[in-house]
């Protein structure tokens, strides 16, 4: 089943039978979807199940998976510069590949990035016993500059050392920044050459621009976009498709699709490479055919299930530091569906299910991180789906569209994991995080470190006494704030202008509009750690336990303490307040190329590390000890269920964290209700409360503590357990052996 | 049917009483005197206290001590906490969005909540008309004769925990007499309301196959039974004992296996009740 002869065709075939005009005069893929899509209300009863060749297709693959897990890595190619269409066309079955195109020329076979960082190319391939290619390395270090070069260039001494005490982490300073998500819908509607077309005409706008630095660089970036297209072009042509012309089948737009995000992952190694909010828009196309007698729905779902395969594969070389602060070897293949459109129609069509159903035909799987924007207003069918195969699979996470509708519009993804944005007109600054847990720690030490007792922070002094004092400590604390947020845009301000300069995203940014809101997505963690402190020196007393130097070390608390986490006020109003105060203060400092600011209250699996660089903090909490992920409470002091606990989540405001807030539940299947139906009823129900009390986010792991515990001790026996963490989902077994038991002893909501 | 609130406690059957709980008048629950009662806690739940997601209220103290029993924290009243009524609504308030969009209600368990019925009663009435709340009471029946009529006019669901029918084994398990349960479960019926039985299957002691159908046949009797929980025995409030300093004599008590459970299930369907 290779690749057929593209035939000609002219968009007017390609087209056939499509409604409405606007979408036809100007590149508006929304318009397009909003015409044609079929909202589909009914139950699940239509969907098919794998056929023999997508069963022997993923086979091959499991067979492959044990051996790139014992080994990190299954293959690299170290002599090849990865660029769209740098590697020889590869298959995983040549003869039973339906949607074709792999990253290299094998599966598995990872490719090197240089762009962003020759260091992390170099650590990854020593870390997993290879040797970098002489040549390749003259080139990165000698001949041409990196991000992560120009990065270093221009930080500052005092942000070197944030980053190597903790309190700023996972900055995109040595590899792809990710969370940009190209509209890759645009090559299956208007054809690559259309597209080309378009950004020339941008081109020639700018460059009748008076050349101004902004305009200068607007002219680059364009060119630098088309050279892509073009270079995406060849690319599909290598695998036998002409996709100068639109898509004309069902099976060529998931195809065309799938090249565009292809060639994007072929080219960066992003930190998260999201697809988008695609199911509506093949359906128009699966659906045509169908009608026309083309197409039956086991191939319908053939083509989905193959193409789920492709991004099940998506592989980036990272090193093992990179794995320690996300781990799972995340690609973040978030794909975007349901919620309800601005004209009152769901967002759901027989597609968005298939996209559900690949999780029964191929096995639960972490990637593509699908995702279901959750309203009360959803399809029942649809809801009771969703429910049943969160959980059947916990590999779905939920997120508000009634909080995202209003600000986004109804054509939104997310990318990565909570990060919201309008697709093909909005791009973000990805900013990873700073942890406000430690910073209390520094705002009572006046800027030494707790667990070196270094000076990071120059001008503060510490706080003294036998006791903490609100009163004295929280002026203090809000003056660390200041100082960190000033510090964090700074970094981040360097950070997204070496990558532009160094690791443009071409392809991606193609497939954008030529205006594009920027958001600079900076984030907290520590969120409950630090709520939980500063309730605990309010509501309790809070005896300090200084070492020699004076530097406090330890905490005793002296009677109790509301905790974040039990829809208590007196803890829930210091935690919205901190993300509240911490917003303001990074809308203060100006950022690069104007970007809006944003935060996330998100760790991914970060937590764990953030945690093991905090020290004793003053609610109790051991050093090194994990953070909560995410926004979630404390491990075990949330004391009333899920449900209270999420209500403390949900009071966190969005306006102030438009960049997402994490929630990651997990329960036994008895905490959900004693039948299969009563758990699939009552989650949804759950989801439909969350949503209208202002819930942003939820993670749904419906698991058991005794499954996870052998699963463990058993890793061979569960390749494709999966369970979502802050934001995405991860095999189980491939997390580290610390992050395994973070998720075992965090709080399991079962009942009792 | 007639109660004398306060005084009622079935010969035989000293249990402790609270003397705080005021006899409560009509004129008394209009006017929303403050009353307080011993809250073990309270907590969200989803699917096992009734149906939907519910805010669940555990009161203080119970006459029964059951062997089986996972929650032996919460057997005396002096061990809970003095709360008034005013904070416990406030705080199932917090829930009444998220509840009526999830579906659910208010459950009020224990300990056995009918030790306290007058705090009980006006919770049940506050959750049911000052929320909206679908409300649900979670009782061994032992003290159903202190239910007021006008306290179950605000129960819409009564689970009911039929322990044994085997009257020995009840007294055994328990310390208490089946009959109590048997009368309010009659009551029940005489009133309408809807009732759903719950029944723990405890190898080697509860599973007897006349012990199960005993049950059945009596709750398909009634005709307000409209679902049958058939709980497994487990172990996970073995601690609890341990903690407190008691002997926890089923130790060595397996769970039921699916199929114990399966059977025991098909006796009650074989009833036409809907057990799960």
């Amino acid at each position: 089943m290779t690749a057929t002869p593209a035939e000609k065709t002219t968009s007017g075939e390609a087209w056939d039978g499509f409604k409405g005009g606007l979408w036809r005069d100007a590149v508006d893929v929304r318009d397009f979807v909003q015409q044609n899509y079929t909202p589909y209300e009914g139950d699940s009863a239509f969907l098919a199940g794998p056929t023999e060749r997508t069963t022997a297709v993923w086979n091959k693959l499991l067979g492959m998976f044990p051996q790139e897990l014992a080994e990190g890595v299954h293959d690299v190619d170290v002599h090849t510069p990865s660029r769209i269409d740098a590697f020889e066309p590869g298959y995983i079955d040549k003869d039973l590949d339906l949607i074709v195109g792999l990253q290299t020329d094998a599966p598995l076979k990872r490719a090197i990035m240089p762009n962003g960082g020759w260091r992390m190319v170099e650590g990854a391939l020593n870390a997993y016993g290879y040797e970098a290619d002489p040549q390749v390395r003259e080139i990165y270090t000698h001949l041409r500059k990196t991000h992560n070069e120009g990065v270093f260039d221009a930080y500052t001494p005092e942000i070197r050392a944030c980053r190597s005490s903790g309190i700023i982490t996972g900055l995109p300073d040595a590899y792809g920044r990710g969370r940009i998500i190209g509209d890759y819908r645009r090559i299956a509607l208007y054809g690559v050459d259309r597209l080309i077309e378009e950004k020339k005409a941008d081109k020639a706008d700018a460059d009748a621009q008076w050349p101004t630095e902004e305009a200068i660089r607007e002219r680059e970036e364009t060119a630098e976009q088309i050279k892509a297209l073009g270079e995406l072009k060849a690319m599909a042509a290598r695998y036998g498709f002409d996709i100068a012309r639109p898509a004309a089948t069902g099976r060529e737009a998931v195809q065309w699709l799938y090249f565009g995000y292809l060639a994007a992952v072929k080219e960066q190694n992003g930190a998260a490479m999201s697809i988008g909010r695609i199911d509506n828009f093949l359906d128009i196309y699966l659906q045509r055919d169908i009608d026309a007698g083309r197409l039956t729905e086991a191939q319908a779902q053939e083509y989905i299930d193959d193409f789920v395969i492709k991004l099940r594969i998506v592989r980036f070389l990272r090193t093992p530091e990179y794995n320690e602060l996300y781990s799972g070897d995340p690609t973040w293949v978030t794909w975007s569906m349901a919620g309800i459109g601005e004209d009152g129609r769901p967002l759901v069509s027989r597609t968005t299910f298939r996209a559900l159903q690949t999780l029964y035909n191929l096995g639960p799987a972490p990637e593509p991180n699908l995702t279901v924007f959750w309203s009360p207003q959803l399809p029942q069918g649809f809801k009771d789906f969703a429910a049943k195969v969160a959980i059947d699979t916990s590999a779905i996470q939920f997120e508000s569209d009634e909080l995202m509708r209003p600000k986004y519009g109804d054509d939104t993804a997310i990318a990565c994991c909570v990060s919201a944005m309008a697709v093909g007109k909005q791009m973000q600054f990805f900013g990873a995080r700073v942890n406000v847990a430690k910073a209390l720690l520094y705002a009572i030490n006046g800027g030494r470190d707790e667990k070196t007792g270094k000076t990071v922070v120059q001008g503060f002094t510490p706080i003294e006494g036998e006791y903490l004092d609100y009163d004295t400590v929280a002026p203090q604390y809000d003056a660390m704030l200041e100082w960190l947020a000033k510090t964090y845009v700074h970094a981040l301000n360097v950070i997204h202008y070496m990558h532009d300069k160094y690791a443009y995203e071409r392809i991606e940014m193609a497939l954008h509009d030529r205006a594009i809101l920027r958001t600079m997505a900076c984030g907290i963690a520590g969120l409950s750690v630090a709520a939980d402190s500063l309730s605990a020196i309010k509501h309790a007393r809070v005896k300090v336990i200084r070492d020699e130097t004076g530097l406090a070390t330890d905490y005793e608390i002296e009677g109790e303490y509301p905790a974040y986490g039990n829809n208590d006020e007196r803890a829930d109003d210091i935690a919205r307040s901190l993300v509240h105060e911490f917003m303001q203060k990074v809308r203060k400092h100006p950022t690069y190329r104007d970007a809006l600011h944003t935060q996330s209250v998100l760790t991914i699996t970060s937590n764990v590390v953030y945690g093991k660089k905090t020290g004793n903090t003053p609610d109790g909490r051991r050093a090194g000890t994990p953070f909560a992920p995410g926004a979630n409470p404390m491990n075990g002091r949330d004391e009333h269920g899920y449900i209270a606990s999420a209500m403390s989540v949900a009071k966190l405001p969005y306006d102030d964290a438009e960049d997402g807030i994490s929630l990651t539940n997990t329960i036994t299947p008895d905490a959900l209700g004693r039948t299969p139906q009563e758990r699939v009823d009552n989650l949804a129900g759950v989801l439909d409360g969350f949503m209208a009390s202002d819930g942003f986010h939820m993670n749904v792991n419906v698991l058991d503590k005794a499954t996870l515990q052998d699963a463990m001790e058993h890793p061979e026996n569960y390749p494709q357990l999966t369970i979502r963490v802050s934001g995405y989902a991860v095999n189980f077994v491939r997390l580290t052996r610390e992050q395994q038991l973070d998720v075992i002893n965090r709080t399991f909501h079962g009942s009792l | 049917m007639a109660v004398l609130l306060g005084s009622d406690i079935p010969v035989g059957a000293p249990v402790a009483w609270d003397p705080t709980n005021e006899p409560v008048t009509p004129a008394a629950a209009v006017q929303h005197r403050p009353i307080s009662g011993s809250v073990h806690s309270w907590d969200l739940s989803t699917g096992v206290d009734g149906p939907g997601t519910r805010f669940v209220t555990f009161l203080a103290g119970c006459p029964l001590a059951c062997l089986y029993c996972h929650n032996p924290d919460t057997w005396k009243m002096r061990n809970g906490k003095r709360t008034s009524a005013d904070e416990v609504v406030a705080e199932a308030a917090k829930y009444r969005t998220f509840i009526r969009a999830a579906g659910g209600g208010a459950t009020i368990s224990g300990g056995e909540a009918l030790l306290q019925p007058v705090f009980a009663g006006e919770l049940l009435h506050r959750f049911r008309h000052e929320l909206g709340l679908h409300t649900a009471l979670d009782t061994s029946g032992f003290l159903g004769a202190r239910a007021t009529d006008a306290m179950l006019r605000d129960v819409d669901l009564v689970l009911l925990d039929i322990k044994s029918w085997d009257r020995a084994l009840y007294q055994r398990l328990t310390g208490r007499q089946l009959r109590p349960t048997l009368d309010f479960a009659h009551r029940l019926a005489d009133l309408g309301t809807e009732v759903w039985i719950r029944f723990v299957l405890v190898p080697g002691l509860t599973d007897a196959p006349g012990n199960i159908e005993g049950i059945a046949a009596f709750a398909a009797s009634l005709g307000n039974v409209s679902r049958v929980d058939v709980l497994p025995f487990h172990k996970l409030g073995e601690s609890k004992w341990d903690r407190l300093g008691m002997d926890f004599t089923l130790r060595d008590t397996p769970s039921p296996s699916p199929q114990q459970l399966a059977a025991a299930r098909e006796v009650f369907a074989g009833h036409g009740l809907m057990a799960v």
